[in-house]
């Protein structure tokens, strides 16, 4: 009976089905589950996303101890910086907050001029909800991957496909939630494409990751659009996933190559990739017009030009 | 009976626990691409000296961790660990007479074979595939790093 693992069982003997019984089970389940993961990820949340999220539950220790030892090396350089190093930290702080108000006070008048303008009578909300700090627990940033991995998940509400920013930047998107913890692709991943608009002339494109974290690319934009080095980009909202005009990037490099038929545009994004240790988690009101746009508003503006008789 | 008791259940356990979070802890750049597979070095070794401890579970289990931790496709390195263990498993009465030095190179190929199984599965679920030729290069860092590695797992158990 025993082919396979002949020898093993001889030695041994009589421990139930060999080595060979067993792999080639393990290799069918093997099999199974990644093509189901593989079926999963191409329509949507599967059987499998559910198993994945409880596997995510029991390896969230392990995740955790893996950090340790830089989270040990940052309380420890945090408990011995001096009181000096502190107090900078502070004044700091209080002068970027003294700056930060004084944008908020313009703003404030803004909002009130552009609630005019719209002929509303009433000043709208913050499209931003709700937000959520989480803290980075582990990084990678390779050329294949950019992603990160946060303390928060989906018993804090967070979901997939949520937008994940910084103070400065959309940062990315949450990929993938466990319990505890979820998984956020980086706006720099190669696999990720934002849609962006251009502040300045309103010009809508795709930001695609290049799997560096220091840049973003734009291939598609024909040579006669208006973009510029310099220019701000922010979301567009028709991803149905950001709201309009979170701030993105900022264009460092445009060149136009009259052979090529697109422009070759790159920009530097603004959160920083590398460096934020925390990221916020947002919520954004459904109602608001600078929410992103819903299916219907869409198709509108997809729908096939009338024909002229 | 007795056989059963003496199996290091506990040395593979936490053996293989250190080797996953050697194998996903942060490192630098230049030194997370010739990292090797822990995992499937210490796995290899369980395998040769105490294939009954875990039996294909075990390396199956491991394997299917690293893809949950590392996001990947489910089950590939779970099917690719489990190769390499049922492969060292059978050769297991032959690979325990030879020295460290000569299982090095039996190493190598499994090392190879785990590399070579999740390659061809990220291939095949469209994942952008590594070109670097960094990849081919952890499994000659694990060979070298299999009589240390060797001999400090088998310092939590008495060899049979």
């Amino acid at each position: 009976m025993a082919v396979f693992g002949a020898a093993t069982s001889r030695s041994f003997g009589g421990r139930g089905p060999s080595f060979g019984f067993r792999f080639f089970c393990y290799a069918i389940l093997s099999v199974v589950l990644m093509f189901y993961d593989r079926r999963g990820q191409e329509q949507g949340r599967g059987w499998l996303d559910t198993a994945r999220y409880g596997l995510q539950a029991a390896i969230y220790p392990l995740q955790l101890a893996v950090n340790s030892p830089s989270a040990a090396w940052r309380w420890l350089e945090e408990s011995f910086t001096t009181r000096e190093t502190l107090r900078a930290e502070v004044d700091q702080l209080r002068e970027d907050l003294r700056i930060q108000k004084l944008v908020t006070l313009r703003q404030a008048a803004l909002e009130q001029e552009n609630a005019r303008l719209r002929g509303l009578n009433a000043l709208l909300p913050n499209v931003i909800d709700k937000r959520l700090v989480g803290e980075v627990i582990n990084a990678e940033y390779t050329q294949l991957r950019q992603r990160l991995l946060v303390n928060r998940g989906g018993t804090h509400g967070v979901f997939k496909g949520q937008p994940v920013v910084t103070g400065d930047g959309v940062l990315g998107q949450v990929f993938r939630t466990g319990p505890f913890s979820s998984e956020i692709i980086l706006i720099t991943d190669a696999e990720h494409g934002l849609p962006v608009q251009v502040v300045r002339s309103g010009v809508r494109t795709t930001a695609l990751g290049t799997g560096f974290s220091t840049s973003l690319e734009l291939p598609f934009v024909p040579h006669n659009y208006d973009v510029k080095v310099g220019d701000l980009l922010v979301t567009s909202g028709l991803d149905q996933k950001f709201p309009f005009g979170l701030p993105v990037a900022r264009v460092t490099k445009v060149e136009r190559d009259p052979k090529q038929p697109l422009a070759q545009i790159y920009a530097v994004p603004l959160a920083g990739i590398e460096s934020d240790r925390e990221v916020l988690f947002i919520w954004q009101r459904t109602d608001h017009p600078a929410a992103h746009a819903t299916p219907e508003a869409l198709a509108v503006e997809a729908a096939p030009p009338v024909k002229q008789p | 009976m007795n056989l059963a008791r003496r199996e290091p259940r506990w040395a593979v356990t936490f053996s293989v626990l250190l080797a996953l979070i050697a194998q996903v802890i942060p490192l630098p750049d230049w030194l997370s691409v010739i990292r090797p597979s822990f995992v499937a070095l210490v796995i290899v070794y369980w395998s040769i000296y105490a294939p009954h401890a875990g039996g294909i579970f075990a390396p199956w289990l491991a394997g299917l961790s690293l893809d949950v931790f590392k996001g990947e496709v489910l089950a590939q390195n779970a099917l690719a660990i489990a190769l390499i263990a049922y492969i060292t498993m059978t050769l297991h009465q032959r690979l325990r007479n030879q020295t460290l030095v000569q299982q090095s190179l039996f190493v190598f190929l499994m090392l190879m074979v785990n590399e070579v199984v999740v390659w061809g599965i990220e291939g095949w679920s469209n994942h952008h595939s590594i070109s670097t030729p960094w990849r081919w290069i952890q499994p000659m860092i694990g060979a070298m790093l299999w009589p240390f590695i060797a001999l400090l797992v088998g310092r939590t158990h008495t060899r049979t």
